[in-house]
């Protein structure tokens, strides 16, 4: 089983926003190998006729009618933001990625 | 983001085709017209009182549970069929995983590597010839949120930028469809691209699953364009122009990439990949962010929901419920209407037809229609750089008008102030005529009166038409038209001076 590298880890973390230091990065790396060397032993005891599987219940089409139910209110909807102005949620600007 | 300039180096477009094979993409989002959002009940409405149509499952909170729109699954079959894909036995959903504010959960839900439609085509027409786009898949997904970006410069509060999300778009069933490259287009690229977007829009408003308006955002495309160097067979590096929002700016922003595109490469540079805006009003693209690792979005099935697997059976009910096919459909419209081949291309590459269709079923003849759509109403969409369809006009007005002139309420001419009259949000066609007072006068004691004048001013000209000269008439006609502000019926003029000169 191929392990994690720091560099990959880096990579994740990036993408993850989550800034991690040099050290935490020599921590966390070779932890993260074991964890997925731990999951992949799965892998060998399931036979070659059981397939890779997404869902835990072997469920197809669960379908809701297309009908409008109340939602919550603004006020209730904004209850939790940081940060309101003007009736929406205001968010810090995310530099260099724009939509 | 850079700001717009205008001072990049493009090449003349016949140097551009004499160098390069250009290869298109195209990516059409379409928003569907559900009651409600694709995974919650929240109504499907954008715009209103902001995060006013919004609940737990849209807005990502913790323990909130998606279920999917049944009825958004059924226009995707629809929509794939239409576009003669295949429709996938067993599909799922997948988290496309991204930092950015416009989606609350910090994730899309979409489909990655098993689109429910794929595999599929759509002939475009562009001047007699037709073009095979084929079309790789057409997935299932959610639209974001709205966000209005606050400038430091504006003095407020927090000093620094900052932005403000309304989450009543955000879940809103849209359905991504994507083309495989369009190879051999050649010089007509550009119109391939905006034939493609026009037809694709055509047959969405013919399925009724979308109200499908590009100046809405209802309907949003993005443009992919390389160019190879002549002849070679390959693929070129290929940047990705973001919401082109009219079928007319999809010409322009090919016709702009290629130019550019081919400028650099002629002078020894490489393309970057990158995403690209397009600017409306100046009609040149700016560079947007660069494709690179960072855009590593981590897809992983949905857990969240169940896979769709559609049923045969489902799947050939819903291909009972196809409009016509678009070839056929024209055919029997042409027939029906009586028009030449040239007419109906140019109805066709005017964007024009489902326009001209309604307006005939508003009860105009067709001529008239087509006359109105291709005439006046062309050149004004032209003249405001906005589709037709944009136009705010609609077919029922413009048969009221055709109307008015067959009663002779107003002639051509008044037609015109008609026209620009609902054009400029006067009113109903009815209501500009009134409040303009442009019908004309066909009252026998007011016409009468003018003609009188006419004849007593031009006795020469008065002579002739008592000599049998009738041809004489329209100068006659010419006053009394002036005198009445051109606002009378002509024929009943000429009628009058003839009787009074018998």
């Amino acid at each position: 089983m191929p392990e994690i590298t720091r560099d990959e880890v880096a990579h994740l973390a990036t993408l993850a926003r989550i800034d991690l230091s040099d050290a935490e990065l020599d921590h966390l790396a070779p932890q993260l190998s074991v964890i997925l060397d731990s999951v992949a032993s799965i892998t060998g005891v399931a036979g070659d006729d059981v397939p890779p599987t997404s869902h835990a219940i072997p469920l197809t089409n669960v379908f809701r009618e297309d009908v409008v139910v109340p939602g919550l209110t603004a006020e209730e909807a904004l209850a939790g933001a940081p940060e309101v102005e003007e009736q929406r949620f205001s968010v810090p600007r995310i530099l260099g990625e724009g939509a | 983001m850079t700001a717009p300039t205008t001072d990049t180096a493009l090449m003349p477009f016949d140097d551009v085709l004499a160098a390069y094979d250009p290869a298109l993409g195209l990516e059409v989002h379409v928003e569907l017209n559900t009651a409600s959002k694709m995974f919650c009940g929240c109504p499907a409405v954008f715009g209103g009182e902001p995060n006013a149509g919004v609940c737990p499952t849209c807005l990502g909170l913790p323990g909130a549970m998606p279920v999917v729109n049944g009825k958004a699954v059924e226009s995707a079959i629809r929509i794939g069929l239409a576009l003669n894909c295949e429709i996938a036995e067993w599909c799922r959903f997948a988290r496309k995983n991204y930092f950015y504010p416009d989606m609350p959960k910090n994730f899309q839900t979409s489909q990655y590597d098993e689109p429910i439609c794929f595999d599929g085509f759509m002939d475009v027409e562009v001047e007699g010839t037709t073009y095979r786009v084929e079309i790789e898949r057409a997935h299932m997904e959610e639209d974001t949120g709205k966000s209005l970006h606050v400038g430091g410069s504006t003095g407020r509060i927090h000093g620094a930028d900052h932005s403000l999300v309304d989450y009543n778009r955000a879940g809103i069933p849209l359905i991504e469809i994507v083309t495989r490259p369009i190879l051999g287009a050649g010089e007509k690229a550009p119109e391939v691209a905006k034939a493609y977007v026009a037809q694709l829009r055509e047959l969405i408003v013919a399925l009724g699953v979308s109200e499908a308006r590009m100046d809405q955002g209802n309907l949003r495309a993005d443009v992919n364009l390389s160019l190879s160097p002549k002849g070679s067979g390959t693929l070129g590096t290929r940047t990705e122009t973001k919401n082109v929002n009219s079928f007319r700016s999809v010409e322009r922003a090919v016709r702009y990439e290629m130019q550019r595109h081919a400028a650099i490469l002629s002078g020894g540079g490489t393309i970057l990949q990158e995403t690209r805006h397009w600017h409306e009003d100046t009609g040149i693209t700016t560079s947007g962010r660069v494709k690179s690792d960072a855009e590593d979005y981590r897809y992983f099935p949905e857990p969240d929901l169940v896979p769709v697997a559609p049923s045969r059976e489902w799947v050939e009910e819903l291909r009972g419920t196809l409009p016509e096919n678009p070839t056929v459909r024209r055919s029997r419209l042409q027939a029906e209407w009586g028009f030449s081949d040239l007419e109906m291309r140019d109805t066709v590459g005017a964007g024009a037809l489902g326009l001209v269709e309604e307006t005939i079923a508003e009860g105009a003849a067709p001529q008239a229609a087509r006359k109105w759509w291709l005439g006046e109403l062309a050149r004004r969409s032209n003249e405001d750089g906005v589709d037709l369809v944009d136009l705010p006009i609609t077919p029922a007005d413009v048969a009221r008008i055709q109307a008015l002139v067959d009663e002779k309420v107003v002639n051509d001419k008044l037609a015109r102030q008609v026209f620009e009259g609902v054009l400029a949000g006067e009113g109903t066609p009815d209501e500009v005529v009134e409040k303009r007072g442009l019908a004309v006068v066909s009252d026998d004691g007011a016409l009468g009166a003018a003609v009188d004048n006419a004849i007593a001013a031009n006795p020469d000209v008065a002579d002739k038409i008592r000599d049998g000269k009738h041809a004489a008439a329209g100068a006659l006609i010419g006053a009394v038209m002036k005198e009445m502000r051109g606002q009378a019926d002509a024929g009943r003029v000429r009628e009058l001076i003839l009787e009074k000169l018998a």
